[in-house]
């Protein structure tokens, strides 16, 4: 049996972020409250991205008031698919993907059926504020549903893959790739049981996965080997990712990134309080990296580019992942 | 780094200013650091007793001091009806006196006192040397018999204690044919040795003392001489030779002045009764320091009512500590930040087992009916509202049933903050469709555990005592707590969590 618990001193010495490292240092240092409701809100964050030209997947309608609610068959009779999500929801929560129809029904990425009266109390429960933080009041937002990258066939069961980098004062410093699985019930979310996979900063290939803070090395589901995975387009990505903090100013987020098969690599949601199983995934700590940008000093009027750039130059992996030797 | 500096000097700062303030008033108002402290306190009754002539009465009684040895005085007070009763002091003695303008036949005057023991020793001794004179009328062979018994006292003794000493053994020594003589004019041995030290000049003085002993009644003063040794007054007894004051004995009276003056009464006396009493000490801090700044600014000073709300209020930084304390160090996960206080605060009414069952009943069961709540497709804000209204109803129904059953801990229960646990329910009905059970009993259960952690450390009697009459203490705490907002250290639950970190 593996040990149950780690030593305070080791985590110092992987240089592991602490929550409340992170509250006090990071979030509270760089993020101003004032720039908060930009990522709490999502449509204030699509429409802040529209503005800036990020790509981010489509608008369709939003559902402001109750009385919307009665006629909303109207709105949703010409779309196929669509993901229905309160604009305030944290952790995944409150979001409902629809993928199809079967007749009047609505089939759910889970291949559950909803009626419209399903939808129409789950979108009540949404303006209600059920799942927005602290209850207040809240909007409906119905956008895109994103056609999935195939270079991910095989290691997403039920759900979107997305791609979470954190980005302290621009710098993309992590990256990890969140598979839904059967048990995370087709949501990207690690506590929920998603599979997280790091990602070299510098070519986007996988380092090492873990699921329930465990590492593993096959997909629970498709047993798909999760070291053969390497994002395609990582530059693009990660330039993404960097160019969230010149929209919302705010100096310690994490970037949730899909691909899209036509479209390429969309922002999906920002967050002002990124997890921290981040590390797991990519077996190492944040703080050195943390650490490295807070230090510069000289490069504070780098351009987008330049900051990707010298975060691949930088955080280059220098060996490769001892995952698949070591292990087994 | 400086900032941090600042920060630091005044969390340093506040919990000093607290522990300061907290000394200072124990020192200044002798409110006990820990609970359950009892002080004994002597009430004594003197009762004066006299045969009233028909004409004006006037009787006045000696009165301790404030400040005795041993003792202090804390209470007084006069029961005579009919009569005028005032304080009065005279040469630095204190007298009671009762005036009427016309009484006849038995009076009976009653003048009580409650006095506690203190470890002041606050004695005569620094006082000025002026003695008494004790003139003697002795015949010559007494005068004889007295030189004599001087002159074998001064052989044997070096100072005034040890001759006066010698002199109460002399005395004391029935064969001997000087101090029968001495005796045959005189029966107070007290007034004896005083005449006999004023021969052998040495300042002395009369006092008369009370011994205290539990509930007896009809004490009389014992006469008891203070001799001057040149540098002090020293009490003896003139019986037994003991010198210094026992510590039960209470100095009633001092000097030449008589104890008890009637006029316009005959037959006049006083005797005492006594007994013991336990009060707290808190309480006796409280009544004696009714005038000082820190009973001033004390929640002491508030109505009953207000006090016991306030005994709650001031409990609950030590429960909004707790909960930091176990979210930012151990890494609890709780639904809603505060609801274990409340929660906590509630089993504080109900009792803690009693509180438990019924809360986790009352969830239970709430969550139950918020499953079929939720397929009545309700708004959210009437969903709550149905849920408060159904556990003001279960609230009920369970106050009820358990007042039939006789169990009156069923009446607490309506202490729950009910809105809170509506939106408990709410919250952990929600948790259960999206999370799953096991997520339920995980936040459910943490929560369950600080609040009932809260509820320990808040019921523990000498926090409970030292929130409510040290308020300043809760200065440490906020630095405690500001300290704990400023930890950027792992918790304890990360210890966990990042355990896979020691296999990659």
């Amino acid at each position: 049996m593996s040990k149950a618990w780690v030593s305070p001193k080791h985590l110092r010495e992987y240089g592991m972020l602490g929550m409340n490292c992170r509250n006090v240092d990071f979030i509270n240092r760089y993020n101003e409250r004032k720039l908060f409701p930009l990522v709490d809100n999502k449509l204030k964050t699509k429409l802040l991205a529209q503005e800036y030209d990020v790509p981010t997947p489509g608008l369709k309608f939003v559902v402001r008031e109750q009385h919307e609610i009665s006629h909303i068959e109207r709105e949703l009779a010409g779309l196929e698919s669509f993901a229905l999500k309160p604009a305030k929801g944290s952790g995944g929560k409150g979001i409902l993907v629809v993928t199809g129809r079967q007749g009047e029904q609505f089939v759910r990425s889970s291949g559950a059926l909803m009626s419209i009266p399903d939808i129409r109390r789950h979108m009540s429960n949404i303006l209600a504020g059920l799942y927005s933080l602290g209850g207040s009041s809240d909007v409906a937002i119905i956008e895109d549903l994103i056609a999935f990258d195939d270079c991910f066939a095989g290691y997403s069961h039920e759900g979107v893959p997305d791609i979470r980098i954190i980005v302290f004062r621009g710098y993309p410093v992590m990256a990890m790739l969140r598979l839904a699985t059967h048990a995370s019930d087709g949501k990207a979310n690690l506590h929920q049981g998603a599979v997280g996979v790091g990602l070299a900063l510098d070519t986007g290939r996988c380092l090492k996965a873990a699921q329930y803070g465990r590492p593993i090395k096959l997909h629970p589901d498709t047993g798909r080997a999760l070291s053969d995975i390497q994002i395609s387009g990582w530059r693009d990505i990660l330039l993404l990712a960097a160019q969230c903090y010149d929209m919302t100013g705010l100096g310690y987020i994490g970037t949730d990134i899909v691909l899209d098969k036509f479209a390429g690599p969309q922002l999906l949601e920002l967050n002002a309080r990124p997890g921290l199983s981040i590390q797991i995934t990519n077996g190492r700590g944040l703080l050195p990296r943390l650490r490295h940008i807070e230090g510069l000093t000289r490069n504070r009027r780098f351009r987008t580019e330049q900051r990707v750039d010298y975060v691949m130059r930088q955080f280059a992996e220098d060996e490769p992942a001892p995952q698949s030797a070591a292990a087994e | 780094m400086n900032q941090k500096r600042t920060f630091h000097t005044i969390l340093v700062m506040l919990a000093m200013s607290g522990i300061l303030i907290a000394v200072l008033r124990h020192t200044a108002t002798g409110t006990p650091f820990l609970p359950g402290q009892e002080k004994s306190v002597w009430l004594v009754e003197a009762r004066v007793d006299f045969e009233a002539t028909g004409g004006p009465v006037s009787a006045s009684l000696s009165l301790p001091d404030v400040q005795l040895p041993g003792f202090e005085l804390f209470e007084e007070q006069a029961a005579s009806p009919g009569y005028g009763f005032a304080i009065l002091t005279d040469n630095g003695n204190r007298r009671a006196e009762w005036t009427k303008r016309e009484a006849q036949g038995e009076q009976s005057l009653y003048y009580s006192a409650q006095l506690v023991e203190s470890d002041s020793d606050s004695s005569s001794s620094a006082e000025q040397p002026g003695g008494e004179e004790h003139p003697a009328d002795w015949e010559e062979a007494q005068e004889l018999a007295a030189r004599e018994v001087l002159d074998r006292a001064r052989e044997k003794s070096s100072s005034a204690q040890s001759m006066a000493r010698e002199l109460i053994n002399l005395l004391n020594s029935p064969a001997s044919q000087n101090t029968a003589l001495l005796r045959a004019g005189n029966t107070d041995q007290a007034q004896l040795l005083m005449q006999l030290l004023d021969r052998a000049d040495i300042a002395t003085r009369s006092v008369m003392g009370l011994y205290l002993e539990d509930a007896r009644r009809r004490q009389t003063l014992t006469p008891m001489v203070e001799i001057y040794t040149g540098e002090e007054w020293l009490l003896v007894n003139p019986q037994t030779g003991e010198v210094g004051v026992p510590p039960n004995l209470l100095l009633w009276h001092r000097g030449g002045v008589s104890v008890l003056d009637v006029t316009g009464g005959a037959e006049s006396r006083v005797h005492f009764s006594m007994i013991r009493q336990t009060i707290p000490a808190t309480q006796l801090a409280q009544v004696k320091n009714s005038d000082s700044m820190f009973a001033r600014l004390g929640v002491q000073r508030l109505p009953i009512e207000e006090q016991s709300m306030f005994k709650l209020l001031l409990l609950l930084p030590l429960g909004a500590a707790v909960v930091v304390f176990m979210r930012v160090i151990i890494g609890f996960k709780t639904s809603g930040t505060f609801m274990p206080v409340l929660i906590a605060l509630a089993f504080l009414q109900t009792s803690l087992v009693a509180g438990l069952i019924s809360f986790v009943l009352i969830v239970a069961i709430g969550l139950a009916l918020r499953s079929y709540l939720s397929r009545l497709n309700l708004l959210l804000v009437s969903r709550i509202a149905t849920l408060i209204v159904m556990v003001i109803f279960l609230i009920s129904a369970f106050s009820i049933i358990g007042y039939q059953l006789g169990y009156s801990t069923g009446m607490t229960i309506t202490f729950f903050p009910m809105i809170i646990i509506a939106w408990t329910i709410e919250r952990m009905s929600i948790l259960w469709e999206e999370d799953g059970p096991s997520e339920v009993m995980k936040q459910g259960g943490g929560s369950l555990l600080v609040a009932v952690l809260a509820y320990l450390i808040m019921q523990w009697s000498i926090l409970e005592h030292l929130t409510f009459n040290f308020p300043e203490l809760n200065l440490v705490l906020l630095a405690l707590i500001l300290a704990m907002g400023q930890y950027t250290g792992y918790k304890l639950s990360e210890l966990r969590r990042f355990r896979a970190m020691d296999e990659v």
